[in-house]
């Protein structure tokens, strides 16, 4: 029920803004699809009762970055050797921003992203977001960030092999919503996916499970996944990495538009130049901190 | 919401998994046929024992019994009268039973049952176990002429026929008194006079006195050749044979007793019973008089009836007789006085009134330290042999149950594997931000629908078979050759079987409660997994 603001006003926006699923190959999409400013703050009542474990902005944003990390320590113990990982990182992202980490392998880009993701917690140092600390969070709030704030994408794509790819699409919603408020809703959330879908070129794969789709499709439904919850930021761990040349462009592509279209805030890790050449800014994670800060 | 997707399309994919609660499903089939047949025969048990004994019975300790029923009843009546819905004495005597078959003596210990014909229907179901219709309507110890049931009347028509049956009663009395007349005809005249001791037909002839025979006779029936089965039957014989003077076994007939069915009768493998002796077969009970010291006392006694309770415990051993007849052949009576003994008067109260608070009432008016009576409901009589049931029917249950708890290590064993198998998926779920309780909920009610399958399944399956026991059982018994429900041993035609309600919910409770407990392990395992170690799991 106190979601439906959100949702009408999200409809009355795709029966609007969703273009055509029928678009020429080649043709970038566009990606119009994310709720115009304000939308934000109508936030469900659960929402807002697990947001409020996140802590209040204490003043400025630091920096003016949308997500920061200070100083951050990330070891792994194999038996009694620490193997360190992240020794002091500093990063920040900007509102908007398509940000690549390159480095090699093993270097800690998939830690770092896990980090900002708050899929796990740093030995030291912090991490903000939109001006507050999210690495030391309750279990509730780290799970409602990820579900609402951050879309994530991995290289292996990790969609759900038992759902098909508008189920996996849905996957968001239904971990958010309870049965109920999920079957009152179904309808407005079905057309958002597909809509969404569409949009990444997979409208012809509804009913598909993963393993009946390619590398690329299945990039895009966990794409298409990760947007579908509207988030602020998000974060893909080398979302080329197992695709060739061609359908890797086609996925930057995809992140790009998001990127320019949607001012949606984008950290990509890749070891790979040529991918991390088409981002706004570039930095290099090695010895387990950022090296250079813009190469470009 | 994907809880309850995934945990569907989990059980649509992992058939794995069904097969670990292939145990919990025939867990909870057997369960729910044992306990029904258990309650079945308990519940048949219990209604005839119950309508055997009457609801209460006030008994002497002496075999002696006590004088004066009648001054015994009106205090009774004192005491609890507004609860009784009616009351009749009882003597009750351990006897020794002969009877011929086949040239041969049998002899059988019996429990010698005088009773009330008049009011022990008020009482007990005694007169609804007999086999003549006009006897169920009111019990007489007078031979009818003819007419007993040829098929059991308390079973339905698959019940095969009882061909002897036809022609109990006085056609079948009058056949016997011929045959003997005509048996003892070819024996005198094979074998000149004073050759032998003691001719068989001379022997019978003395036994005509019609009460209180002395003691000593009983050899007397001993050798008298009396072939009771039908291949003479068809014979024309000689009629109208008086082998005594006083006494035509043709016409007249001694005192009536009614035998159980069991004592006289046997059964063949198909069902077919076959009777040693029917109604209007003459008899001799023995027995003990009252005097000290006792003496025995015997006399002769003509079957009218069968007393057929199916509790073979009772058919075997009870023998009925008029009341008065036994008091005087044991001397119960005095004939001065007028005043007789009883052993017992058996209570049965109105309907909805507590049997106990009857029995301690009466106890405690008549013989608080219980001396000399003994007021006992028919619970207490039966006891031992309902806790015996209860117990056995318990044990059977935690067995039973015990293989549902082994199918629950099945389920977790499978669980384990399936969360393992799932690792990368649960870090998946974890990164799209569902909470730890959110993944555990997936196993547990992934847990609970196998539960729920299975127990089903195996609720349905239970109750079909109790349903189809019968034909079950005869399907077995063709398959094997041997019949599982022998009717030989058993008195019922069907097996009995009663599903209770409750019983069966506890039942599938069980079984839901042992699935879902043994995927709790899992789930929470699953809860625990580290979400970065999963999704870097490969
Ligand atoms: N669970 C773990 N236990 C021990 N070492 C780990 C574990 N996870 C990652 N590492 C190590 O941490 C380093 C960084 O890994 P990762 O962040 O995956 O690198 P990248 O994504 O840049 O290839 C690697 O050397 C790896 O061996
Ligand atoms: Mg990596």
């Amino acid at each position: 029920m106190n979601k439906s603001p959100r949702y009408n006003n999200a409809n009355m926006f795709w029966s609007t803004g969703v273009p055509p699923a029928t678009e020429k190959a080649g043709e970038t999409p566009a990606l119009h699809w994310k709720p115009r400013e304000g939308d934000r703050s109508m936030v469900s009542a659960n929402a807002r009762s697990a947001r409020e474990l996140i802590p209040p902005k204490n003043g400025s944003v630091p920096g003016g970055y949308q997500i920061s990390t200070v100083d951050l320590y990330k070891s792994y113990r194999k038996g009694a050797v620490e193997v360190p990982v992240l020794c002091g990182l500093t990063l920040g992202v900007r509102q908007g921003e398509f940000l690549a980490v390159v480095g090699q392998s093993g270097s800690g880009k998939s830690t770092l992203l896990h980090l900002l993701g708050t899929l796990d917690a740093p030995d030291r140092g912090q991490i903000h977001y939109d001006g507050r600390r999210i690495d030391k969070l309750p279990a509730a709030a780290r799970d409602h960030l990820r579900n609402r704030q951050f879309g994530m994408i991995f290289q292996f794509y990790h969609l759900l092999p038992e759902l098909t790819t508008l189920e996996n699409v849905l996957a968001p919603l239904m971990i958010s919503h309870g049965v109920l408020s999920y079957l009152r809703h179904r309808g407005e959330h079905r057309a958002r996916a597909e809509a969404l879908l569409a949009t990444v070129g997979l409208g012809h794969r509804l009913k598909h499970r993963p393993r009946e789709l390619s590398g690329g499709e299945m990039q895009r439904a966990a794409i298409a996944r990760a947007l579908i919850a509207q988030p602020d930021l998000l974060l893909a761990d080398e979302p080329t990495g197992n695709l060739d040349q061609h359908t890797g462009q086609e996925i930057i592509k995809i992140l790009r538009t998001l990127n320019r279209q949607q001012n949606l805030t984008i950290v990509m890790v890749t070891h790979d130049r040529a991918i991390a050449d088409q981002a706004d800014r570039m930095v290099r994670l090695a010895n387990g901190r950022i090296e250079a800060r813009d190469e470009r | 919401m994907y809880k309850l997707l995934l945990c569907w399309r989990y059980l649509r994919t992992r058939y794995i998994a069904l097969a670990s609660i292939v145990s919990v499903m025939l867990g909870v089939a057997v369960m729910i046929i044992v306990n029904s047949v258990m309650q079945g025969f308990t519940s048949e048990m219990q209604n005839r024992i119950h309508g055997i004994i009457s609801d209460v019975v006030f008994e002497a300790k002496s075999l002696d019994g006590f004088p004066n029923a009648e001054w015994h009843e009106e205090r009774i009546r004192q005491v609890v009268g507004d609860q009784i819905a009616g009351m009749t004495p009882i003597v009750s005597v351990p006897a020794m039973l002969y009877y011929q078959w086949r040239n041969t003596t049998m002899a059988c210990q019996v429990q010698l049952v005088g009773i009330d014909e008049k009011t022990q229907s008020q009482v007990s179901d005694f007169s609804r176990y007999l086999q003549h219709a006009a006897n169920r309507q009111a019990a007489s110890f007078k031979l009818r002429d003819g007419g007993y049931d040829v098929r059991d009347h308390q079973a339905g028509p698959e019940a095969p026929e009882r061909v002897q049956m036809q022609d109990a009663g006085w056609p079948h009395r009058r056949k016997m008194a011929e045959l003997n007349a005509w048996q003892a005809r070819m024996d005198a005249a094979r074998r000149p006079a004073a050759s032998s001791p003691a001719p068989p037909a001379v022997a019978r002839s003395p036994l005509s006195q019609k009460s209180s025979a002395p003691a000593g006779k009983l050899g007397a029936g001993g050798s008298a050749p009396a072939p009771q089965v039908d291949p003479f039957a068809g014979h024309p014989v000689a009629a109208g044979s008086k082998a005594g003077s006083d006494f035509d076994p043709a016409k007249e007939q001694y005192t009536g007793v009614v035998l159980g069915i069991a004592m006289v009768s046997c059964r063949s493998s198909d069902g077919q019973e076959w009777f040693r002796a029917l109604p209007g077969d003459d008899v001799t009970l023995a027995t003990a008089t009252v005097a000290q010291p006792p003496k025995l006392t015997s006399d002769k006694f003509t079957i009218v009836d069968l007393y057929e309770s199916k509790m073979s415990e009772y058919d075997a051993n009870f023998v009925f007789m008029p009341i008065g007849k036994l008091q005087e052949l044991r001397c119960m009576y005095n004939p001065t006085t007028g005043v007789r003994n009883v052993n017992a008067i058996a209570i049965k109260v109105k309907p909805g009134v507590n049997i106990d608070e009857v029995r301690d009432k009466l106890q405690k008016a008549f013989d608080p330290d219980g001396y000399f009576y003994s007021v006992s409901t028919w619970r207490d009589k039966q006891g031992p042999l309902l806790a015996a049931v209860r117990m056995e029917t318990a044990i059977l249950n935690i067995l039973l149950f015990l293989i549902i708890a082994v199918a629950g290590f099945g389920i977790l064993a499978i669980f384990y594997m399936i969360v393992v198998e799932k690792t990368r998926d649960i870090g998946i779920l974890k990164s799209l931000g569902a909470s730890r309780s959110g993944v555990m909920g997936i196993f547990l009610s992934y847990g609970l629908s196998l539960g729920l399958v299975g127990s089903g399944v195996g609720l349905a399956a239970g109750l079909l078979f109790v349903r189809y026991i019968n034909q079950i059982a005869k399907l077995l018994g063709w398959i094997t050759g041997r019949p599982v429900f022998d009717p030989k041993i058993y008195y019922f035609y069907k097996i009995p079987a009663v599903v209770v309600p409750t019983t069966v919910a506890w039942i599938v409770a069980g079984a839901l409660c042992i699935a879902v407990a043994a995927s709790i392990l899992p789930a929470r395992r699953a809860a625990k997994l580290h979400p970065v170690e999963a999704l870097r799991y490969e």
